[in-house]
């Protein structure tokens, strides 16, 4: 069974963390990912860096850009994991857009994917169509879950599509708008929350975009599975280091 | 072999729609009503008044008589210069505009290089009353003062793109994110036959008016419809799939294409995606673009700011990959030297963008009986500055 598939079967609400490969600094993949295991994150997305990154906020913009300049590659980054499960038991997902992909090969990144125990795959701009028609039979013949984005706009019709063709969980984009943080949320995502709820999916759904603290944490996780944090951890590293990670993430729960 | 959009949005195996599933409400909505919409006799009926009244349509097919001596060919300008704003880019902006309208929206975005495209978004949005957002790379708003101030006059509020490389790509990225942040009253103009489809097919179908207008022009004072050639430049290639799109289907019509070399196509300066690019995504669809091998988007240059654009149009692409169109690459120099020749030949200065379709002549030889039609796709007054520095004057 995939890692994230058991990881959905616990009973208990899952912290999933996005952060930039490459940042702050090129070598400091590892141990942020470490670190966030050992501080008792549930899952991890690790963010390969793109040139173009147009569903992401100035958060995420600027630090993929800024491990570009660090040198981040799609080659350093498989390099630097290659021994990653032999200290990482938590679900893995690599987060990108296509285009870095397209250039690797599919077929070779879902290979080194599986080689390294990736376990899934978020690509923002790749399509479901298109993924169905081209893509998911070489996914799966390497054992990565392809996890698709709803959002407050998405007609029931399209989110029980999305649930068919998912074998993982759904993302659920907290609200109309690119990646960064929120405070609080409010009446609409709330009834967002339970328009989902009341759809009775077979996939279970994890809440992104614009968690930031232990309120919007319970706030997303109330009528669903778990909720990822990206843009406020990537502010947590910006401005204190890699070094107080556990900080974080006893502020989120 | 078809040159049209086929019903998944591809032109071959370029184009589609490599959208984050935020935009897909907004990009289905346009998928599923564009063509419809485009058809409805009342829609039709204003875009025609306004391309007439307002844009100044048709314009002129004009023979050039000593430019086609001193080449020793027969050469005919398409003057999209003489439209209203001085360029093609407003054929498409009013087209745009009015499926806004019909599609209820109050609210325009626009990303733009140069300004030119920028301008004929605001234009349109003071005509119906729209509220316009155009984003700009904060370099192009130092380097084009003064179509940032026409599309301030105009009423538009001129927002900078500070990410990345903050030129087109970056603008076209931040109009692309204020869509996803407003999915509800706010319509994207994309200026160029690019993005997610159906915008290369809707953008192309809205400046074939270029080519439709070639064939009845050229029948009066030719006798026939279709001439030997079609030239036009590319950037994304707006006016070039429009001055190409009735003669896709007519082999006897050679279809050339002038891309930006800038200071060469392998000095590492240089816009000639079909040269330098291979087969990737940017933003939203599948087309030729100049990357790194690692898949990361690569800044082009070239002396002209609407060609510096780092893929091409997916129907461009497919008129390479199938060799239907012939494509050449021209240097600053040579389209800059292009420019002052059509300057005092014929008493008409261009934009750099359209000189480089008139360098054409160093690359490739005529025969004397030959017709060939040139995209004259905008006017030189705001290159003026950039004419001065080269030259000297």
């Amino acid at each position: 069974m995939n890692r994230i598939n058991q990881k959905l079967a616990e009973d208990k609400k899952l912290l999933s963390i996005y952060f930039t490969a490459g940042y702050p600094s090129l070598n400091d993949t590892v141990k942020v990912i470490q670190d966030l295991e050992n501080s008792g994150v549930d899952m991890i997305e690790i963010g390969l860096p793109f040139s173009d990154p147009l569903a992401d906020g100035p958060t995420i913009q600027e630090s993929s850009t800024a491990a570009l300049k660090n040198g981040m590659t799609t080659n350093i980054l498989f390099d630097q994991l290659k021994d990653i499960r032999q200290s990482v038991n938590i679900p893995l997902i690599i987060m990108g857009y296509f285009n870095p992909m397209m250039q690797y090969g599919i077929e070779a990144f879902c290979a080194k994917c599986q080689e390294i125990g990736i376990d899934g795959l978020i690509i923002p701009d790749l399509p479901v169509a298109e993924y169905r028609e081209q893509y998911q039979e070489t996914f799966e013949k390497y054992g990565l879950i392809n996890v698709f984005l709803i959002t407050p706009q998405t007609s029931d019709d399209r989110i029980r599509f999305i649930d068919s063709v998912s074998n993982g969980f759904i993302y659920m984009v907290s609200s109309a708008s690119t990646t960064g943080a929120k405070n609080t949320f409010g009446d609409v995502q709330q009834h967002y929350f339970e328009r989902i709820e009341s759809l009775h999916l077979k996939n279970p759904q994890i809440v992104g975009f614009g968690i930031s603290n232990n309120e919007t944490f319970i706030q997303a996780t109330k009528t669903t599975k778990g909720a990822i944090i990206g843009s406020a951890f990537i502010k947590h590293i910006t401005n204190n280091g890699v070094d107080r990670i556990g900080d974080f993430i006893k502020g989120i729960r | 072999m078809t040159y049209q959009v086929n019903e998944k949005g591809y032109y071959g195996d370029f184009g589609g729609a490599y959208i984050p599933e935020m935009l897909y409400p907004n990009v289905e909505e346009l998928r599923t009503t564009y063509l419809d919409i485009m058809n409805e006799p009342s829609f039709k009926e204003e875009f025609d008044q306004l391309l007439k009244d307002y844009v100044g349509r048709p314009s002129p097919l004009y023979y050039a008589k000593r430019l086609s001596e001193k080449h020793n060919t027969r050469v005919y300008l398409k003057r999209e210069d003489l439209n209203h704003t001085g360029a093609h880019k407003v054929n498409n902006t009013i087209g745009q505009i009015l499926v806004a309208k019909k599609l209820g929206k109050n609210r325009i975005i626009a990303e733009t290089g140069a300004g030119q495209h920028g301008v004929a978004t605001a234009t349109v949005c003071a005509l119906m009353g729209i509220q316009c957002i155009v984003y700009m790379g904060e370099i192009d708003i130092k380097r084009q003062a003064p179509n940032v101030a026409r599309m301030k006059m105009l009423g538009a509020e001129v927002r900078p793109a500070k990410s990345g490389s903050k030129t087109l790509k970056d603008a076209t990225n931040e109009a692309i994110r204020d869509w996803i942040n407003n999915p509800v009253d706010t319509h994207y103009i994309i200026g160029s036959a690019i993005g997610p489809h159906p915008y290369p097919d809707m953008v192309t179908r809205f400046q074939s008016i270029i080519s439709e207008e070639i064939k009845w022009q050229l029948k009066e004072k030719e006798g026939r419809e279709n001439p030997d050639y079609v030239v036009a430049c590319i950037g994304g290639g707006s006016n070039a799939a429009g001055t190409y799109y009735h003669f896709l289907d007519e082999p006897s019509v050679g279809i050339i294409a002038v891309e930006a070399a800038g200071k060469g196509v392998h000095s590492g300066e240089s816009a000639a995606t079909s040269q330098l690019g291979k087969e990737g995504i940017i933003h939203g669809c599948k087309t030729l673009l100049m990357q790194t091998p690692d898949g990361q988007i690569t800044e082009p240059y070239s002396i002209s700011a609407g060609l510096d654009y780092p893929g091409v149009g997916p129907l461009h692409s497919h008129l390479y990959k199938t060799g239907r169109g012939e494509f050449y690459s021209v240097t600053d120099d040579d389209a800059m030297t292009a420019g002052l020749e059509l300057s005092q030949l014929e008493g008409i200065i261009p934009a750099i963008e359209s000189s480089h379709a008139l360098a054409i002549f160093n690359d490739k030889k005529f025969n004397p009986n030959d017709i060939v039609v040139i995209s004259l796709s905008g006017r030189g007054d705001k290159d003026l500055n950039t004419y001065i520095d080269y030259f000297k004057l």
